[in-house]
């Protein structure tokens, strides 16, 4: 209710404090326009997801016990709203990290295959990798700014206390401690192996909102760290160019269907950074409009991923348990045993390919027009920019086509591929109506746009630190385009409504058969016949081959006769082979040089104790007093000399 | 407030289009049969079949679901939206604003959607095959589409207005040529490349060929007939029209009589589909593998005229 509040009115509520025994802490909680907008779909989602968790873990009532996931289920809920409400860093550190731990319990809840588990280290390293960063960022912070109050850390910097140098290490920091949250390429490498492992209703929650943490922390720094240098801007436009284009590649090379998904979640993040890189670059060049379409369209992809892509993992999971396998060449036909089910992913598909007149649209129509704006346009790098911009959220959009009518077309639509596909149960009410509402979702944010536009400039005030009424104004030429949008995507579902209303009645006193799908007078078509997942994608994995690295395991047939032919190609990251594994070897290398040092005897190890606190006494005493008199001493020395 | 006959006015690109859209298959299949040798179909010929289409019963395939009765209908329906915002000769669009050509790209997206989201509800192997490489193909003709869109955007409108289609087409008179013929010419080049594979024309791809292995949209919608057929047919057409009608006003410049210029816009797309005729006629398909090698260059185009407009 209250985050509703502040969305409305655009005000801020004001921190409440308690006491907290820790050294820099203090529990500090605030909720501004910023933290309303990112808390508000948590929360929304949450709820839907608790009411499908309800029906998807009922399944696994007779031979697991449901308590654990229903407790971390709900820490990792409160831990994201903490993070997000957190008005102090070792109030913010502490949450992050319950969150982090939260999840990992989630992900590895079917703990008994040795591929979750493996999933669920990967993402314990890859979190922690990202937290200590930003506990260096937090402890740089506050070692300028004397406290870790948000609050002084926004009036140190403008007190002035910032060098630009500090300023972008900070930045740099930030990047990587909160970009591996939000699955910036290439620290996205967790995130394939973690959301697929977790149960559905959880991936849905963490690809949904628990990665966007992530690009709320980028948003909460920028406000601690002044006005950022176009370059800046540049990195977080050449990442979200990256995640984007890459993400999706990935993702449509996958033969998991949650896996598909998970990447698809990078390559959303991807956009999302790109309109935030946008909104930077307007800041740094003072250009408004950028500013705030850039922001805008950002942060709108924040809610309209959350909507849809927590649509896409309630259906991959409804997919998952009705067939019992989330390998997409095991499934097909599902449309038929869980018809609503394979509605709403068809909805959710088309939304997340950015169709009008779905959500997806709208976000990314917005991120274009802020790279149309005619002063970025006028500037040296304007036409890169939108460059960069047009020419990859359009390559995105198509690759997306090719993804996600894979996805619902070798899942939902042909025929089943296997007995259990055919056999397939479909999804109960609990497990329903969450995927229903979401996909209403999906139109309605799209209707809704203009409520949340001004529910928006609110939070872009504070992003771009302006007043609201000029953000207002900014946004105010985005209204012609989007009624335009609108009215057009109303015309398309009049038009089909009525199209579809011409047949019926063309067709209603004819002659309308039901026969087999045309096989070009082949006799027997067999199942195995249809396209794949793999064959779907061959042309695009081929062309692509350079980056998505295929594997193909061909055993040609052989002789006169041949009884044994197969085929098999798997797709790697080649961030996680190529890069991560590599400098991981040469990290357990090194480290095994220093092998000698344990071995496993105590009383040395008791020696190594008493010999530390020895040197550590020695320091404390005597010797940081002899350095001082020797520089005492140096210094007396010198004015002798001279 | 605009007047009432500049409304009407507004709606005569959509009319057009309703209209003419059919005759173009008719004058490109016309022009092949000239350069065969043989008399050929009526031109014409698009109506009758649509009119016979449209009097038929239908057959469905039992492993279909409503996503593949879904398909026609939502293509059309993306199809006549994207019409929407397509001005012609002297007319402004039925429907303008800033950013419609994103808006164009991601309609025509969407008609791409359902069609091949329906062609895969078939379960059929050859409709698999020519949906996954039209989704391929697609991708890839998408950023040449935009780009070179934005590029004439920006030369025709970026220094005194904004970004859209009408405004666009507005400005591109003799005057621009003389300024940025070189960016009007790659775009245009760029987008005749976005229109053959788009449309699914050769040397993309080959409408008329006997064997489903080697096709993409035909094989695509093998298992559509009846009314549903005449509605595929019927959006292919519009979608011909449409990118035509892009190809022709990004070519040829505005002229000042009102008369004169609708007279040159109609002769140029005409002239348009006899010269899709005469590249079917005088060249063969690529190579699929080469597809892709087509669309990249119309790619670079787009973007060379990108980089060129703002160095002028």
């Amino acid at each position: 209710m209250p985050v509703v509040g502040v969305l409305v009115s655009g005000k801020s509520l004001p921190d409440s404090s308690w006491a907290w025994n820790v050294p820099f802490g203090s529990f500090t909680v605030g909720l501004d326009p910023l933290s309303a907008w990112f808390a508000a779909p948590i929360l929304g989602l949450a709820i839907l997801a608790a009411v499908y968790g309800a029906g998807y873990l009922s399944h696994y009532a007779d031979h697991k016990s449901l308590g654990p996931p229903w407790l971390f289920f709900n820490l990792l809920v409160a831990a994201m709203v903490l993070v997000v409400v957190a008005r102090n860093g070792m109030l913010f550190l502490v949450a992050w990290e319950g969150m982090a731990l939260a999840s990992y319990f989630l992900v590895t809840f079917e703990d008994e295959q040795s591929r979750v588990r493996e999933a669920g280290r990967i993402y314990l390293i890859a979190s922690h990798l990202g937290t200590a960063c930003l506990l260096l960022f937090f402890a740089l912070c506050a070692s300028y700014a004397g406290s870790l109050d948000f609050a002084s850390l926004a009036g140190a910097k403008m007190a002035g206390q910032l060098s630009r140098t500090l300023a972008a290490v900070l930045f740099l920091l930030a990047l990587l401690g909160f970009g591996t949250k939000a699955g910036f390429m290439p620290l996205h490498v967790w995130l394939p192996e973690a959301h697929p492992a977790a149960p559905s209703h959880v991936s849905a929650l963490m690809s949904g909102v628990m990665i966007k943490t992530g690009i709320y922390g980028m948003l909460r720094a920028l406000t601690f760290l002044g006005t950022p240098p176009a370059w800046w801007a540049w990195t977080l436009i050449a990442i979200g160019v990256t995640s984007g284009i890459l993400g999706v590649l990935f993702a449509a090379a996958q033969q998991d269907l949650k896996r598909l998904l998970a990447y698809s979640s990078v390559e959303n993040v991807g956009v999302i950074a790109l309109g935030l890189g946008i909104g930077m670059l307007g800041v740094s060049l003072e250009i408004p409009s950028v500013a705030a379409f850039g922001f805008a369209g950002g942060l709108l992809h924040v809610l309209n991923h959350a909507i849809f892509k927590g649509l896409l993992f309630f259906g991959a999971g409804a997919a998952l348990q009705g067939a019992g396998t989330g390998r997409m060449d095991l499934l097909g036909g599902l449309v038929k045993r869980m018809p609503a089910a394979a509605a709403t992913f068809t909805v959710a598909a088309a939304a997340v390919c950015a169709l009008p007149p779905f959500n997806g649209f709208l976000s990314e129509f917005l991120i274009f027009s802020s790279a149309f704006q005619r002063p970025l346009l006028a500037t040296s790098g304007g036409s890169l920019v939108a460059l960069a911009a047009i020419g990859s959220l359009a390559l995105i959009g198509g690759l997306a086509a090719a993804c996600f009518t894979k996805a619902l077309g070798i899942v939902f639509l042909g025929e089943p591929r296997t007995k259990e596909a055919a056999a397939a149960h479909p999804p109960g009410w609990l497990m329903l109506i969450p995927m229903l509402v979401l996909a209403a979702g999906c139109l309605l944010a799209s209707l809704a746009i203009p409520p949340l536009l001004a529910g928006l400039a609110p939070v872009l005030a504070g992003v771009q630190r302006q007043p609201v009424a000029v953000i207002a104004e900014c946004l105010a030429p985005a209204s012609d385009s989007l009624s335009g949008v609108l009215t057009v995507g109303g015309i398309v579902i009049v038009l089909t409504i009525v199209l579809a209303a011409v047949r019926q009645r063309l067709l209603r006193s004819r002659d309308v058969r039901m026969s087999v799908t045309w096989d070009c007078g082949y006799a027997a078509p067999a199942v195995r016949m249809q396209y794949t997942s793999t064959s779907y994608v061959q042309p695009l994995t081929d062309f692509f081959s350079l980056i998505l690295r295929a594997r193909k395991h061909i055993r040609e047939p052989r002789g006169l006769f041949p009884t044994v032919a197969s085929a098999r190609t798997h797709h790697q990251d080649m961030f996680l082979t190529g890069l991560f594994s590599r400098s991981y070897r040469g990290f357990s290398w090194a480290l095994a040089r220093l092998h000698w040092l344990q071995h496993g005897r105590l009383n040395l190890y008791v020696l190594y104790i008493a010999l530390t606190l020895v040197g550590l006494l020695a320091w404390e005493f005597g010797l940081g007093e002899l350095f001082d008199d020797c520089a005492a001493w140096l210094a007396a020395r010198q004015t002798m000399f001279f | 407030m605009v007047s009432d006959s500049t409304r009407l006015s507004n709606l005569l690109p959509l009319a057009f289009a309703l209209l003419f859209a059919p005759l173009l298959l008719g004058l490109i299949n016309r022009t092949k049969a000239v350069f065969g040798g043989r008399c050929g179909p009526p031109i014409l010929q698009t109506y009758y079949d649509l009119r016979k289409l449209l009097g038929k019963g239908a057959v469905y395939s039992r492993t279909t679901s409503w996503v593949f009765r879904a398909g026609p209908i939502v293509t059309l329906a993306a199809t006549l939206a994207a019409a929407l915002v397509v001005p012609f000769g002297p007319c402004d669009a039925a429907l303008h604003f800033v950013g419609d050509l994103v808006l164009f790209a991601y309609l025509l997206g969407l008609a791409r959607f359902f069609t091949v989201a329906a062609a895969l509800d078939t379960g059929s192997p050859f409709e698999g095959m020519g949906a996954s490489r039209e989704v391929f193909f697609s991708a890839l003709a998408e950023p040449a589409l935009l780009l070179g869109l934005v590029a004439v955007a920006k030369a025709a409108v970026g220094r005194s207005g904004w970004f859209d289609l009408t405004g666009m087409h507005q400005h591109l008179n003799g005057a621009l040529w003389l300024d940025a013929g070189l960016v009007l010419l790659f775009v245009g080049v760029a987008l005749f490349f976005v229109l053959l594979a788009e449309c699914s024309r050769i040397p993309v791809d080959d409408p008329n060929t006997h064997l489903e292995l080697t096709m993409i949209h035909e094989v695509m919608v093998l298992d559509h007939s009846g009314p549903d057929f005449a509605y595929i047919l019927y959006g292919a057409a519009l979608k011909l029209w449409l990118l035509s009608t892009l190809v022709v006003s990004v070519v040829v410049p505005r002229v000042s009589p009102v008369w004169l210029d609708m007279l040159i816009s109609l002769a140029g797309v005409f002239a348009l589909a006899v010269g899709v005729g005469v590249i079917e006629s005088s060249m063969a398909r690529l190579r699929l593998v080469r597809v892709p090698q087509l669309l990249v260059g119309a790619a670079v185009l787009a973007v060379l005229a990108l980089v060129l407009e703002s160095q002028i």
